[in-house]
């Protein structure tokens, strides 16, 4: 029973890991076409800093999604404090409202936007992709931060005004360290957000703009530049890295707490 | 009540104002536009009776078709990978969870189309074939080819929230079945599927949705020769520049969506009705 486990589990693994093995023995592939293999070189990798389109569609994922992370962050900050004194009602009402994006599909969330900018007289640009990204990804955020703000007590808020602080001390030094983690996590999925995705942007860029993806996309039709599986490589390692440290990380934690664990029962 | 805070409340305010701006209103947009009158100005149904040509009908019949399909696979692929998940998460379930997690931080655009390279004519999957001496698979372009891309990039929208189910049964609960005498079937179909339910609706629901409306999958994978409603729709908009037609198919789509979101309420809302009987 154990070996079929182990078997189902290697086969799920594999499923999920073909297509991205194939996209890193691309990046080394001599070929600049996919599907013939004609030897190995670092070629894509030298080539990665001199490629313009790539380096422009890369700031510019980089500058939205942290701009878009920023914003969506702050509002979410601000409406989940403005809901906690609401009732229960009012409150079910905004947050149905808030989830429209998330439970929506792309497709339509991206031409109702794109209707929505060209019906107002707005022309696509950075812009309209900065605030469609905003509207996508501030679910995610009103996710990670409104549990923590309802359920957050008063007393501490309470305590440094009687002790004498201003609200904006208050809110600086008591309530703002608290709600930290949440906002950590919703600057990091909203940032998540808005650079994966390839339908919203799609609909609200228009012409002579580029993100990662949709420059992926547009490349697809005559073959992508190889340059572009060098750069996903790289990320890809990136995340692996970091996933690594974040795992050794809980290890070492979880061994100490075991450790303090047993100090205090002796 | 507290004095302090009260006035904390309108801190919601400029939420309510980009949600009516950027959630709402994009809505009515759509709506107005599949509704519009061109020529004459006021509101028509021509387009939504456009929608009901054949053509159009066999291109959402098929896009219903595969992302049933496929939300089935998802589901089947993942219900014995949670179960799994679940015995050893003391072990090395974290290992194992990351590794589901990091191919989500692969480009979506760039691993459907590395499945091209694994599907198409010359493709790996052939070349194995042949090495070993057995008939080329016909794959690349067929709707089988489009069903393997959704589950690819669809599935951990299945197994997070079935996980999250899944993990959350009393272990005494499934032993308690055994020891009454069930066998593993028994226990599944009596035990495990009913508590696991919620998971089971939501990771459709999240599954469901995007393999019904998506256009890239369909296009990589489909080679233009599997029209799905998500093709239609970006042609409209992006080639035919017919945004009335566009606007329409759109609103059957968000039919669509409205009923997944009441089929997750209804169970959502079961859940906690049982709960209140039986605490």
């Amino acid at each position: 029973m154990q070996k079929i486990k182990t078997t189902y589990l290697a086969f799920i693994v594999a499923f999920l890991y073909a297509p991205i093995v194939v996209l890193i023995a691309q990046s080394f592939n001599a070929s600049r076409y996919r599907g013939q293999w004609t030897g190995f070189t670092w070629e894509w990798y030298e080539k990665l800093i001199e490629s313009e389109d790539i380096i422009n569609a890369f700031s510019n994922t980089l500058t939205i999604g942290v701009t878009s992370a920023i914003l969506a962050t702050l509002l979410a900050l601000v409406t989940a404090l403005g809901m906690r004194q609401m009732g229960r009602q009012s409150r079910m009402l905004l947050r149905g409202l808030a989830n429209v994006p998330l439970l929506n599909a792309d497709i339509v969330t991206g031409i109702s936007l794109m209707l929505l900018f060209l019906g107002l007289g707005l022309k696509l640009g950075y812009d309209t992709i900065l605030l469609a990204h905003i509207v996508i990804s501030l679910p995610y955020a009103m996710l990670c931060i409104l549990p923590q703000v309802l359920t957050m007590e008063n007393v501490w808020y309470e305590a440094a005004r009687d002790l004498g602080a201003t609200p904006f001390q208050a809110f600086r030094k008591v309530i703002l360290p608290e709600l930290m983690p949440g906002i950590v996590a919703a600057f990091l999925l909203s940032f998540a957000m808005s650079a994966d995705d390839f339908i919203v942007t799609y609909f609200t860029k228009g012409a002579g703009i580029e993100t990662l993806t949709t420059e992926i996309y547009s490349e697809l039709k005559l073959g992508v530049h190889p340059e572009m599986y060098a750069l996903s490589t790289l990320f890809f390692c990136g995340v692996l890295v970091f996933a690594a440290l974040l795992m050794l990380n809980y290890k070492v934690i979880s061994r100490y707490r075991a450790a303090e664990r047993r100090g205090q029962e002796a | 009540m507290n004095e302090r805070l009260s006035s904390q409340r309108f801190l919601a305010l400029p939420f309510g104002i980009w949600a009516t701006l950027f959630i709402v209103l994009p809505l009515f947009f759509v709506l107005w536009n599949g509704l519009k009158d061109v020529e004459n100005g006021g509101f028509t149904l021509v387009h939504l009776q456009t929608v009901l040509q054949w053509e159009y009908l066999k291109a959402l019949g098929l896009s219903v078709e595969l992302a049933l399909i496929s939300t089935f696979i998802c589901l089947v692929l993942a219900y014995p990978l949670c179960l799994i998940l679940r015995e050893r998460k003391e072990s090395r379930g974290l290992l194992v969870f990351v590794l589901f997690l990091l191919p989500l931080w692969m480009n979506s655009l760039l691993t459907t189309m590395a499945w091209q390279t694994i599907l198409e004519k010359h493709g790996l999957i052939n070349m194995f074939l042949q090495s070993v001496g057995l008939p080329e698979v016909h794959i690349i372009n067929t709707p089988l080819a489009i069903i393997i891309g959704m589950v690819y990039n669809f599935l951990p929208y299945m197994v997070l929230p079935l996980y999250v189910a899944i993990n959350r049964i009393d272990s005494s609960i499934i032993e308690a079945a055994r020891d009454l005498g069930a066998n593993p079937y028994q226990t599944f179909r009596r035990v495990l599927l009913p508590l696991s339910m919620p998971g089971i609706v939501s990771g459709s629901t999240m599954v469901f949705i995007p393999a019904l409306t998506t256009f890239v999958i369909s296009a990589l994978l489909g080679g233009n020769k599997v029209l799905l409603v998500g093709n239609i729709i970006e042609q409209e908009f992006t080639a035919a520049y017919d945004w009335q037609l566009g606007s329409a198919l759109s609103m059957v789509l968000m039919v669509f969506i409205i009923l997944n979101i009441l089929l997750e309420a209804f169970t959502d809302n079961g859940e906690q009705a049982k709960k209140g009987v039986r605490p």
